[in-house]
């Protein structure tokens, strides 16, 4: 498992048609209607995503990462076209599938894919597991060789399950084993895309690294795609080649795993990285976090220029003004900052020491 | 802390000589269902002082929850079976009357609850559900009580507390109303606080706010603080002992410094092996313990946790019929294994220390 070459990581405003990128995103809005009132007139918007541009290559992991309300699961949902954007475009191997009507996206949904957080809610109770499993063959009639029932305990045995569960419901499973039954099924018909939207995040730590391992296996022997949705930063680590950091709706930064995590240059992604508890009684004094004071400002009335000066020690009067651009300050490394950490060639291990500057508790 | 250096049998609750402020012995709780027994606590002893804080960490299912629940005398009743001992300052709570259990609860020992949104009452304000809580216990006007919660609130870091104190539970944000909960959990002064998964349900940016603010509050009011939780990153910011669950036993007890440089029970290796860290160089593959966690109406016979164990081989049987004692192995470091010494010693230096 190699990080993606960088050079190809310094897509600006993405190309479009260069066969390596499996999709390509540009600015990506989604506004939510907050609708008052007996007309149910359209009074302001929720501003859930607001402007994501990136690129997926054929055969990364791409985590997007953020604390809860930032978007991610929004934009997850875009990519699969589970909900229709109100702006931007998303090119899936050079077609365009942002505005494609439920029929037209029909044949599409056999290469996009999804995992849902969830393993309890996102599984039929009424269904067996060879029904759920076998669906997407169904849906989209699809002939396998030996039938469904044969491809669909093909695919149990795959993610690790017997193929006599066949005939079970899915309130006989634990969570680790429902989670394998939404990765047969998100499986089924081979996908190239796969979006995962917090896969782990509902398992017990030691089930977590079992579905962990599975998905890397999965994709070194199939080749799939993966866009990660998580908030646990040390997961995304592991399993990431590249990490979108967002923020109230915007990509702040973005770049390959090591440069993120050893340097990483947005103030915000700085102050996520400190406030990991890290398992390691030694660190408790050493280590000096960066709180960040108060909430996540709402979506709906964000604040101006740059959304993080709110909660910024380093937020000056043109942060307020003007809004940073999304700059490529290293190769491959990608940030919307005025004043980014760790300018510097210096590895600086900031997850662990404070750079100067910042406020000491 | 003085203790025997010869190795007992027995539990941390009996440290000779010192009358703990909180004592859990022998601690079962079972509920009765068609099924059969679920035997959610097994026989579970620790021992708590004011001013320190103890850890308990496991996965779902191994009981953390239903222990905190027994020693606020919780269960609802004619559910649960509960035996053995729970003492808080000399006071039995086990088999205390209701109304007694009452009295202590919000005074003297108080809970921090997972998910602040179920557990505050949606048709009240936040200020009067902590003043009612507050006015209980203290036989002051409402105006005082008011004041108190005012202050209450400005403590734990909400802003305009005054304006605040009006308002309902679903016009705070998740950290607010954590914050919120714990200022109702702190309005009595509790000398015992049980935070539940305190910070579960929320951001890394907002938990490291509230682990900050349950440690200042902890060293101003000295009072003696479980945590519970599943996350290791977070007893190791906070507790000074830890107590490792499965299967509603504990298998192993120690100062969290010695669990995280020198645990010794295989599921505590495979607990610390399967969780990826961002103070460690990213390796291929994490090491998952394999299986799942036992039904708790089946429980295995001998050593709970003997089918997923890579080492049960080493114990020439033992592990699947006899249940291993919680034996004090060094100073304060008390586990339930059965694989021998040497063996232990030797698959910790050679498979486990290089890897973690």
């Amino acid at each position: 498992m190699t990080s993606a070459p960088a050079d190809s990581a310094t897509t600006g405003s993405p190309a479009s048609g260069a066969s390596e990128d499996l999709l390509v995103v540009t600015d990506l809005q989604k506004h939510f209607p907050i609708r008052r009132g007996l007309l149910q007139r359209q009074v302001g918007a929720v501003q859930a995503v607001d402007g994501m541009s990136f690129t997926v290559r054929r055969g990364e992991t791409l985590s997007l990462v953020g604390e809860s309300g930032c978007g991610k699961t929004t934009t997850g949902r875009m990519l699969t076209r589970l909900i229709e954007p109100t702006g931007g475009t998303i090119l899936f191997e050079g077609r365009d599938i942002t505005h494609l009507s439920a029929g037209r996206m029909r044949p599409l949904r056999r290469d996009v894919q999804m995992i849902f957080q969830d393993p309890y809610g996102s599984l039929n109770p009424r269904h067996t597991v060879g029904t759920i499993v076998g669906a997407p063959f169904r849906l989209q009639d699809v002939k396998t060789e030996h039938g469904t029932k044969r491809t669909v305990q093909e695919l149990l045995e795959l993610v690790g399950l017997s193929p006599e569960h066949y005939n079970r419901y899915p309130h006989e499973f634990s969570g680790g084993q429902r989670q394998r039954i939404g990765i047969a099924r998100a499986l089924a018909l081979k996908p190239k895309l796969i979006v995962a939207d917090e896969p782990v995040s509902a398992l017990d730590v030691s089930i977590q690294a079992q579905v962990i391992n599975l998905l890397e296996d999965l994709q070194d022997e199939l080749g799939l795609t993966y866009v990660t949705i998580a908030h646990d930063l040390s997961v995304v680590r592991h399993m990431s080649d590249r990490v979108a950091v967002m923020y109230l709706g915007k990509m702040v930064e973005i770049a390959d795993r090591t440069p993120l995590y050893e340097r990483p240059m947005h103030p915000y992604t700085v102050a996520l990285m400190s406030a990991v508890p890290i398992p390691d009684t030694g660190r408790r004094t050493k280590r000096d976090r960066i709180r960040l004071v108060g909430d996540v400002p709402s979506p709906v009335n964000p604040p101006p220029a740059c959304r993080f000066h709110t909660r910024c020690w380093k937020a000056q009067e043109i942060c307020r003004t003007v809004e940073p651009p999304l700059a490529e300050l290293a190769p491959g490394h990608r940030v919307a900052c005025h004043f980014p950490e760790n300018l510097t060639d210096l590895p600086v291990p900031v997850a662990r020491t404070n750079g100067p500057g910042e406020p000491q508790d | 802390m003085t203790t025997n250096t010869a190795p007992q049998v027995g539990d941390p609750a009996v440290r000779p000589g010192i009358e703990g402020f909180l004592q859990v012995k022998d601690l079962r709780v079972h509920f009765p269902t068609d099924d059969g027994v679920v035997k959610s606590v097994d026989g579970l002893s620790f021992n708590l002082e004011r001013g320190e804080t103890l850890g308990i960490v496991g996965e779902s299912g191994s009981g953390k929850s239903v222990t905190s629940l027994s020693i606020m005398g919780l269960h609802a009743p004619g559910t649960a079976r509960i035996s053995g001992q729970v003492v808080l300052k000399g006071d039995k709570l086990i088999g205390a009357s209701p109304e007694h259990v009452r009295r202590l609860r919000g005074k003297n020992m108080a809970m921090i609850f997972q998910d602040p949104l179920s557990a505050m009452h949606p048709f009240y304000t936040v200020g009067h559900q902590i003043i009612e809580a507050y006015r209980v216990h203290n036989n002051v006007s409402k105006k005082v009580a008011r004041k108190h919660a005012v202050d209450m609130l400005e403590r734990v870091g909400i802003p305009q507390p005054d304006q605040r104190v009006d308002e309902y539970p679903h016009q705070f944000s998740g950290g607010m109303r954590q914050r919120a909960m714990i200022a109702m959990a702190l309005s009595c002064d509790p000398e015992l606080l049980i935070a539940d998964e305190p910070t579960t349900a929320l951001d890394v940016t907002v938990q490291a706010q509230i682990l900050d603010l349950i440690r200042d509050l902890q060293q101003e009011f000295n009072s003696a603080v479980i945590i519970i939780t599943h996350d290791l990153g977070v007893v190791a910011e906070l507790a000074d002992d830890i107590l490792v669950m499965y299967a509603g036993r504990a298998v192993e007890y120690a100062t969290a410094h010695e669990i995280f440089t020198a645990p010794q029970h295989p599921y505590t290796w495979g607990l610390l092996g399967s969780m990826p860290r961002l103070d460690r160089e990213r390796t291929e593959r994490l090491k998952p313990i394999q299986g799942t966690p036992p039904s708790l109406i089946n429980v295995p016979s001998g050593c709970p946790f003997h089918p997923r164990c890579t080492y049960a081989q080493l114990t020439g049987g033992a592990s699947e019929t006899d249940r291993p004692d919680f034996v004090e192995i060094s100073d304060r470091h008390f586990l339930a294994c059965h694989l021998p010494t040497q063996d232990r010693r030797r698959v910790w230096e050679t498979d486990i220390k290089p890897s973690l």
